[in-house]
Order: C-alpha cells, then sequence, then structure tokens
C-alpha cells in the first residue's frame, strides 16, 4: 500500500486530460420515460464537462427516493444513504475532506419531510456543497403518496379526497434559516435556465439550496401544467449576480431584476403565490463557512503523541 | 451533643484500617463535588488506592434542603488498589440534614458511620427548618451513626461573606486532618482546581482549608490511618469519559459528532476543550441521527470517525448503524449507558442496552462491540476499537457505562505509541479491476476504497448490493453479501484468546460479568472464597463476538451465573417459570452460544452494584457449604 499526498493523482492525470459529457456518465439512468430527473442529469453532466471537475474528486450524495438514484447514474463517487439524511453525510464528506466537491441530490419528501431537520441546519452549517431538491410535489418510489409540497386538494394514494395541508413553500422556508447563503429555484423543464442556476450554485462557496420543479409523468403530470403551457406564469430574476439566461428571454418575458443580495426582497418574491419565479433569490458568499470555521491544523502522529504526553501530564498522580 | 471543645484536646484515637469510604454531600451547587474531587486526588498521589465517584442529582438545580437534590462524591480509599465504589460508606461530611438522608434512605451509610453534619440549621429562625432538623435526627437514630454536629457556616463566616461559597474548602480541611492528608499537596491541588480565577480566591481557599482543619484537630477525637503505597510506575488519575476521549486522541480519529445526551456528553465536554490542538473537532449535530451521519460520511471519505450517545440516542441512531454495516463504512460508537427504556434514569448506571447493541438493527447487521471494565480499559478500548472498525470495514461498538464514566480512578500512564494512531489516507490510484468490495470469500475481508483515489469512483449503498457495489436484483447475490458480512464476525472470533478465569479454574460456581461490574464481582468472589465457597469469575470484554472457548470453561463449574446490573426476573416470582424466565441479556448470550444452563443474577437499583450484594447473591446460589 502505497501513501501520497491528496493532490498526487490530479497532478499525474495531468491538467491536459479534457473530460468529455460522456466521461461522466454513470449507470443507465432506470427512471421512468419523461421523468424530470433525465433533464436535470443532463445539465448535471454539462455543467461537470464545463467546469472540468476531476471525477474522483467529486462526490455525489443522495437520500432515498426517485431523485437519489443519482449518483449511480454519475461517473463520479456516489453515497446513496438513507431517506432524509444525505445532508448530515455530504457534512461529514466535506468536514474531513474539504477539497472534495460535493452534490447533494434530494426528493421533496426526503429534503423537507423526513429529512427536515438536515435541511434547515445544513443551511446554516453552511457548507461548501451544491443541494439539489428535486421537487416533483409527490413521493414517486413508493407509488403517489402526498408529500408537503403537494398542492392542497391535490389526490394521492394517502389522501385520496385531496391533500389537507397547504404545501410548504421551500424557499420561503430557507430564506428564514439564519447564515443561509444561496437560494434559487428553476425548473426541468427550461434546461438553460436550470443549467445556468446549477452553474450559480457550483459557483457558490457555501451551501448553495436549490429547488428544482419538476413533473413526475406518472403522479404529478400536471403540477406545473398552467406555467409549462404559458409563460407568462413564469417570472425570471435576472441580476448580473444571478442567473441571467438570454436564450430565454423571448420566452420569458415576464422578469423582475433582483438583487440577490437583497433579502427583504427574496422573501417577499418567495411569498408570491400567483406565480413562479425562477432564478437566484438569495446569495451572500460573506456568510461563514462551517468547514472554514472548524478547520484544524492537522497533526502527524509524532506531534499528537508529543501533545498527548503534555495531556497526560495534567492528569498525573 | 456540642462538640464546641472548651478543655484541651486529649490525643485522638487512631484508627488503623485497610480501607474507608468517604462522602461529602450538599445540596447541588455548594462545591462538594470539587472537594471530593481535590480529597481524591490527593489522597492517590500519597499511594491510597481510590475509586471516586459522583452523586448526582438528576435536575439542575433541584431546591435546597430536600433528599432528592443529594449531590457530592463518595470516595473510597485503599491500601492497595480500589476497583469499585465498595460497600457503604463510614465517613461523612453533609452539609444539611436532608442530603445525609438521602444517603440513609438508599442504605448507602454503614451501621457505624461517623456522620460530620452542619448544625445551623438546628439554629434556624425557620421553626420548618429546626423541625426537619429534629425529625431527621430521629430518623437517623435508628442507626449506631455517630452524629458529630460541626458549625460550619458560622466558622466560614469568619473569613468570607458568603459561606455557601466556602463550606467546601472548610470541609476538605477536616477530611485532611481526619485522614491525616498531606497539607501542601492538597493547596497544590486547590491552585490547580481554581486556577482560573484570582490568587484572592486561593488564599481564601487555603484559609478556609485550615480552618477546617485546626478545627477537626481540636473537636475531633480520632483520626483514620490507611497504610499507603507510593507508585512505583508514573499513574494518571481521571474519569472514564476523559479516558475515553483520550483513548480516541491516541487512535489517531478526528472527528467526533455527538449530540448532548447524559451521561455521554461529558466526552464532547472534554475533548471539545482539547481536541483541536490535536487535530480534531467536535462537531455537535443537530440530533443523534445526524451526528451518526455526519461520522459516517467523515469515515467513507477518510478516517474512522466516531460518535457517543446513551440508550436513548442509540435507539435513533438505529438506521444510520444499519447503513454502515451494509455499506462496510467503518464507525466507531460509544454508548455510555443509562438506566432505561426511553428516558429511564438518565444519570444512573446500568448495563440494559447490551441487546439492543448487538441486535438492535433491522435485518442482519453484524458488527462488533466491545466493553472496556476499567476506566484504563475506557483509553486503550478506543485504539482497539478504530483499528478493528478499519480493518473489519464495520461498526465496532464500545459500551460503557455510569458507573466508568463518572468514576474516577488512578491507573498507570499509558506508554503512547504512534503505531496506534489511522495511516495517512491511501489515495492512491486504485489497481486494475479492484472494485469496491473486494471480498476474500474465505474472511469476507475487503479493502475500502476512498473518494479521491483515480479510477475507483463507484456508488456507495444501503440497498443490497453485488461485490462492483451494483444494486443486487439477482436471486443469490443478497446471500453471498450476507455470508460476508457475518463471516467478518467469526474471523475476528478465530483471532481472540479465550478468556481467563479469575481464580481457580474449576468449582461450584462460574460468575461471568461485563463492563463496569468486574472489580465489585472480583472482590464479591474474593470474599465468598473466604467463606469457603469454590467460586470463580470470568469477565468477557467481547460481546460481539463473544470470546472464545468458552463452552469448555463452563463445564468445569457446576454452575454458570452472570452478575449484570440489567433487570431479570427471579425464579420464585408470580407467574415466573424456567420457560418464560426473562434472562440478563449476557445471560442470554452464553446461552445461545454454549447451550449451558446459565443462570442470572440482575439489579438495576441506578447505583453500581455492591460487592456485598453480589456476594449475598452467590450464597443464595450456593446454599451451605457451597455445594450447587
Amino acid at each position: 500500500m502505497s501513501y501520497t499526498c491528496g493532490l498526487l493523482p490530479v497532478l499525474e492525470q495531468g491538467d491536459d486530460h479534457h473530460y468529455e459529457m460522456s466521461e461522466y456518465e454513470g449507470a443507465r439512468a432506470r427512471w421512468c420515460p419523461g421523468c424530470g430527473d433525465h433533464s436535470v442529469l443532463t445539465a448535471v453532466q454539462r455543467l461537470l464537462a464545463a467546469e472540468q471537475l476531476i471525477p474522483e474528486q467529486t462526490v455525489f450524495v443522495s437520500g432515498i427516493g426517485c431523485s437519489s438514484r443519482f449518483p449511480h447514474y454519475m461517473k463520479t463517487y456516489g453515497f446513496h444513504g438513507l431517506h432524509g439524511r444525505a445532508l448530515p453525510v455530504a457534512t461529514g464528506i466535506k468536514l474531513h475532506r474539504p477539497e472534495l466537491t460535493v452534490f447533494v441530490a434530494m426528493g421533496d419528501g426526503d429534503c423537507t419531510s423526513i429529512g427536515a431537520a438536515h435541511w434547515i441546519h445544513a443551511m446554516r452549517y453552511n457548507v461548501d456543497m451544491t443541494a439539489m431538491m428535486l421537487d416533483n410535489g409527490i413521493y414517486g418510489l413508493t407509488k403517489n403518496q402526498t408529500s408537503p409540497t403537494t398542492p392542497q386538494g391535490f389526490k394521492s394514494n394517502t389522501q385520496p379526497y385531496g391533500s389537507f395541508l397547504p404545501a410548504l413553500n421551500p424557499i420561503a422556508a430557507s430564506l428564514g434559516v439564519t447564515n443561509a447563503s444561496f437560494v434559487a429555484q428553476t425548473a426541468e423543464w427550461a434546461p438553460s435556465h436550470l443549467y445556468a442556476t446549477l452553474r450559480a450554485a457550483y459557483k457558490h462557496k457555501g451551501f448553495s439550496f436549490v429547488r428544482i420543479l419538476q413533473r413526475c409523468p406518472v403522479y404529478t403530470p400536471s403540477l406545473f401544467q398552467r406555467a409549462v403551457q404559458d409563460p407568462a406564469n413564469i417570472t425570471l430574476l435576472v441580476h448580473d449576480d444571478g442567473v441571467v439566461t438570454p436564450d430565454l428571454e423571448k420566452i420569458y418575458q415576464s422578469q423582475t431584476h433582483h438583487d440577490p443580495r437583497d433579502l427583504a426582497a427574496a422573501r417577499a418574491l418567495a411569498e408570491q403565490s400567483d406565480r413562479i419565479n425562477l432564478g437566484v433569490f438569495f446569495k451572500d458568499p460573506s456568510k461563514p463557512r462551517y468547514e472554514e470555521t472548524r478547520r484544524v491544523a492537522p497533526r502527524t502522529p509524532v506531534e499528537r503523541v508529543a501533545l498527548l504526553e503534555k495531556e497526560f501530564a495534567r492528569y498525573a498522580v | 451533643m456540642s462538640a464546641s471543645a472548651t478543655a484541651a484536646p486529649a490525643p485522638p484515637k487512631v484508627l488503623r484500617v485497610p480501607e474507608h469510604t468517604v462522602e461529602i454531600v450538599s445540596d447541588s451547587g455548594e462545591g462538594a463535588q470539587k472537594c471530593g474531587q481535590i480529597f481524591g486526588a490527593v489522597s492517590a498521589k500519597m499511594g491510597n488506592g481510590v475509586w471516586t465517584v459522583e452523586l448526582i442529582p438528576a435536575e439542575i438545580q433541584p431546591p435546597p434542603r430536600v433528599p432528592e437534590g443529594a449531590s457530592g462524591n463518595r470516595i473510597r480509599l485503599g491500601e492497595h488498589t480500589v476497583t469499585n465504589w465498595g460497600d457503604r460508606t463510614d465517613l461523612v461530611v453533609a452539609f444539611n440534614e436532608q442530603v445525609l438522608l438521602a444517603r440513609h434512605r438508599v442504605d448507602a451509610l454503614a451501621d457505624n458511620a461517623v456522620l460530620l453534619v452542619e448544625d445551623c440549621w438546628a439554629r434556624s429562625e425557620d421553626t420548618d427548618i429546626v423541625a426537619q432538623w429534629n425529625a431527621a435526627l430521629k430518623e437517623l437514630s435508628g442507626k449506631h451513626y455517630r452524629i458529630i454536629p460541626v458549625a460550619m457556616e458560622d466558622e466560614c463566616l469568619t473569613i468570607v461573606d458568603n459561606p455557601k461559597k466556602g463550606k467546601n474548602m472548610y470541609a476538605l480541611g477536616l477530611l485532611a486532618r481526619i485522614y491525616g492528608r498531606d497539607m501542601e499537596l492538597i493547596k497544590a491541588q486547590i491552585a490547580h482546581a481554581f486556577r482560573k480565577k484570582s490568587e484572592e480566591v486561593y488564599k481564601q481557599n487555603v484559609a478556609l482549608l485550615e480552618l477546617g482543619f485546626h478545627w477537626a484537630e481540636d473537636n475531633i477525637d480520632f483520626r483514620v490511618e490507611i497504610p499507603t503505597h507510593p507508585a512505583e510506575t508514573p499513574l494518571v488519575v481521571m474519569n472514564g469519559n476523559e479516558a475515553i476521549g483520550m483513548g480516541a486522541i491516541a487512535s489517531g480519529m478526528e472527528l467526533c459528532a455527538m449530540y448532548p445526551i447524559t451521561p455521554a456528553t461529558s466526552v464532547s465536554h472534554y475533548l471539545s476543550e482539547v481536541f483541536e490542538k490535536f487535530g480534531g473537532i467536535v462537531h455537535q449535530a443537530e440530533d443523534e441521527i445526524a451526528a451518526a451521519g455526519v461520522a459516517i460520511g467523515a469515515s467513507y471519505s477518510g478516517k474512522v470517525a466516531f460518535t457517543i450517545t446513551s440508550g436513548p440516542g442509540l435507539a435513533l441512531k438505529t438506521e444510520m448503524l444499519g447503513l454502515a454495516v451494509m455499506t462496510e463504512t467503518p464507525l466507531v460508537l460509544v454508548d455510555v449507558q443509562r438506566g432505561g427504556p426511553s428516558t429511564g434514569l438518565p444519570t444512573k448506571v446500568e448495563q440494559s442496552d447490551l441487546l439492543a447493541a448487538i441486535y438492535g438493527q433491522t435485518g442482519d447487521a453484524p458488527h462488533i462491540v466491545m466493553a472496556p471494565a476499567t476506566i484504563e480499559e475506557c483509553f486503550h478500548v478506543m485504539i482497539t476499537a478504530r483499528r478493528l472498525a478499519e480493518t473489519f470495514r464495520t461498526l465496532v461498538m464500545v459500551l460503557t457505562d455510569a458507573n466508568l464514566a463518572t468514576g474516577v480512578s488512578p491507573y498507570p500512564k499509558p506508554t503512547l505509541d504512534e503505531q496506534w494512531q489511522a495511516a495517512p489516507l491511501d489515495l492512491a490510484p486504485v489497481r486494475d479491476g479492484q472494485k469496491p468490495y473486494d471480498w476474500n470469500t474465505e474472511t469476507g475481508l475487503s479493502e475500502r476504497i476512498i473518494p479521491g483515489r483515480s479510477g475507483g469512483m463507484f456508488t456507495l449503498t444501503g440497498l443490497s448490493h453485488d461485490d462492483r457495489s451494483k444494486v443486487a436484483y439477482a436471486a443469490d447475490i443478497h446471500q453471498h453479501s450476507s455470508a460476508m458480512r457475518s463471516r467478518k464476525i467469526a474471523v475476528l472470533q478465530s483471532l481472540l484468546k479465550p478468556p481467563t478465569v479469575y481464580g481457580d479454574d474449576k468449582g461450584d460456581l462460574l460468575v461471568v460479568g461485563w463492563g463496569s461490574t468486574k472489580g465489585a464481582i472480583e472482590e464479591a468472589v474474593d470474599r465468598a472464597r473466604n467463606e469457603g465457597f469454590k467460586v470463580s469469575a470470568l469477565h468477557l470484554r467481547f460481546l460481539s463476538p463473544l470470546e472464545p472457548g468458552l463452552k469448555p470453561i463452563f463445564k468445569k463449574f457446576k454452575k454458570v451465573m452472570t452478575v449484570e446490573i440489567n433487570y431479570s426476573d427471579e425464579i420464585g416470582d408470580p407467574y415466573v417459570t424456567e420457560e418464560n424466565r426473562r434472562r440478563g441479556q449476557l445471560s442470554i448470550l452464553l446461552r445461545n452460544a454454549t447451550l449451558v444452563d446459565v443462570d442470572c443474577w440482575g439489579r438495576v437499583p441506578g447505583e453500581p452494584l455492591r460487592p456485598m450484594s453480589i456476594l449475598e447473591a452467590i450464597r443464595g446460589r450456593l446454599p451451605r457449604g457451597g455445594a450447587a
């Protein structure tokens, strides 16, 4: 067994290796035909190629659900863990190996229901990673149960007479968390916006939360039908510091100039219920990052033993 | 009954004894624990065997002067090594009569105990307090206690304005005189204990110490002498949770993820103070599940990480523990056991998590479970646990308990070894064809691949998977991978040595224990042997796998019985039969592994077992002259 420093394999690989998008492709995706997850997978593979991320230095962490199959379909390192618990695992990876690039794929039940505590606290830790919440408003893998983001009145197997509660607003909730540093919303049916948003999220230093609106062709095909069919129901939040997608400006003529540093405005936009806002709601790269706050000087075994000898002296009889 | 002497005192009677047990009890926050800690540390330095336990009320600020608020320390001093807290207390310093009653009511005090009691309450202007004092004295009069009233508050008021903040040092002075403790050592210990306070505080404490010392000199008509034997090798003194923390450092682990829970938390208190200078961090997670998740994520990406918890936290982490086992991600978990189930007895000792630790995960989740028996072993177990977790790619659980966590006792300073620490991360490219689970089909062992290694990219999954970590769809894959995970436990057992019997290797009764009860069991066995019983003891450190060779050991005894701090039915209880008897947890494991009819004796008193209780159990199992 040989030991080497973390950078050596990178150097061996050489700067000149150019990764094609296909080099990030893992197993063939087994999502249903027409599932929005395919679109997200493509955008992410495109992002990795554009950024030339080194596959072995990149980790995709997920929970359980349709979208949590994501890591299997990437040719990077992956951790397909427990329902709702992707974020603690991802946090552990970054605390131990801050040099790794970490992406998290979660569903709406995963993130906003069973994993809600971790979501809130991951926002607050602000560990540098890109967290994608693929929100189709339903539990798909377990076959059609109401999730927190299911629209009120929507009929599912667990609430066959219509869901009882108003849907949870993940963007508003995220913007309420102290130390949140990046909150954005995009949609799987607008690929260039999806790509641009994920890219902005990746480039942000800190915890980037991206809610990706997504249709489930089997259980919620009509969830965003109004917005898909009539772009007038969508408003793009545009700003040089947020997402700019010139190719979409003709389709989405409703646009709001929104400075992502303006938290109050972001919260007001998040509360708008008559339309869907896509773009970066909030961004503040100056927020402290937990893995940086907690970074400690490494110790060699020899140093550690010497320090431990001193520590024992404190307890000497 | 006042002891305020007017005549010149006669020379004190000297009581030479091989051991003596002292308690200092007060309301919470009056500093009895600090007094006890200093007394214990100085006694250890002077060459006495010492075992100190904390007496902890379950509430942070119980009302003053109530029995349930009794807080303090119990210090058992011996000529030789002391391995447990003993039976009953011989001398008590109590800051009020109510906390003293608490100790009396749990039968903690020897029949002839000496009780030094603050008596300002007898003179209180509050008639209720005076009535309580009188009632307490009446209740205490049933025993042959010798009660010595001490006007601690009046005395302390000559030096400090608020006697609540000084009585503990005065009490230390009383004990220093009675037990002939070295005053210079005490002063040095006070200086250390109050190092963060001003010089003024130190001087005041020393003045109070001397005041108590002189009062005892003038008024106490006896002294206690326990022979001292200065140690030949350097000793260190600490509690079990500090030893766990130092062991974790010595093992080279660098991340402790936890959520506050009693009695495990003090490990993280200790580590939070020092870990960063060793290159490690304590991560306080948002909940118990996240603490396990962070530790698993960290381990997955590099060096083995650990998490610490107690009963309810262990329950919450269950799913994560299954994940660690299924993904063969090394993880060390320390469970500092307390009374259960549910919230149970948060501050009190119990050994009731054994079966939950081994079998509490859903599905088949083979992993390693160990239990240190002493404070010294708390240190070393962490080094072994880390190494086993890495070598066997699995979860290693370390079960300690509140007795070890808060017990303080000296042990030989370990000779540190750099080899105990984790190797630097191997980030070399993987071998051609290397799979995420390159199981050796004989042993189930395989080399782990961590992120950063080129050519090794794969997705770890909690779903059933094959050796390439591909989700299993074929029928035979789950059978094979289950066998591979299980095989590792058999392999570990094949590498362990059979345990050593304490005492003769044959006889009428073998008492088997695990965890913190070792000292008390062996002391009880010694006493039973002195009474003519043919009894031996066996103590297990590995619970999963069990140590090898148990059946041949058991076969040499007419009867085998476990002694455990967990609940078991007794034959003779209403409705209880051999068939439906709910047995001690270790006895269940032993019966399963050996097919020997292992009996059990368990108690859940919320305190460590006393040797005399175990002795009574031995006598009960071996009536008249030792025939089983």
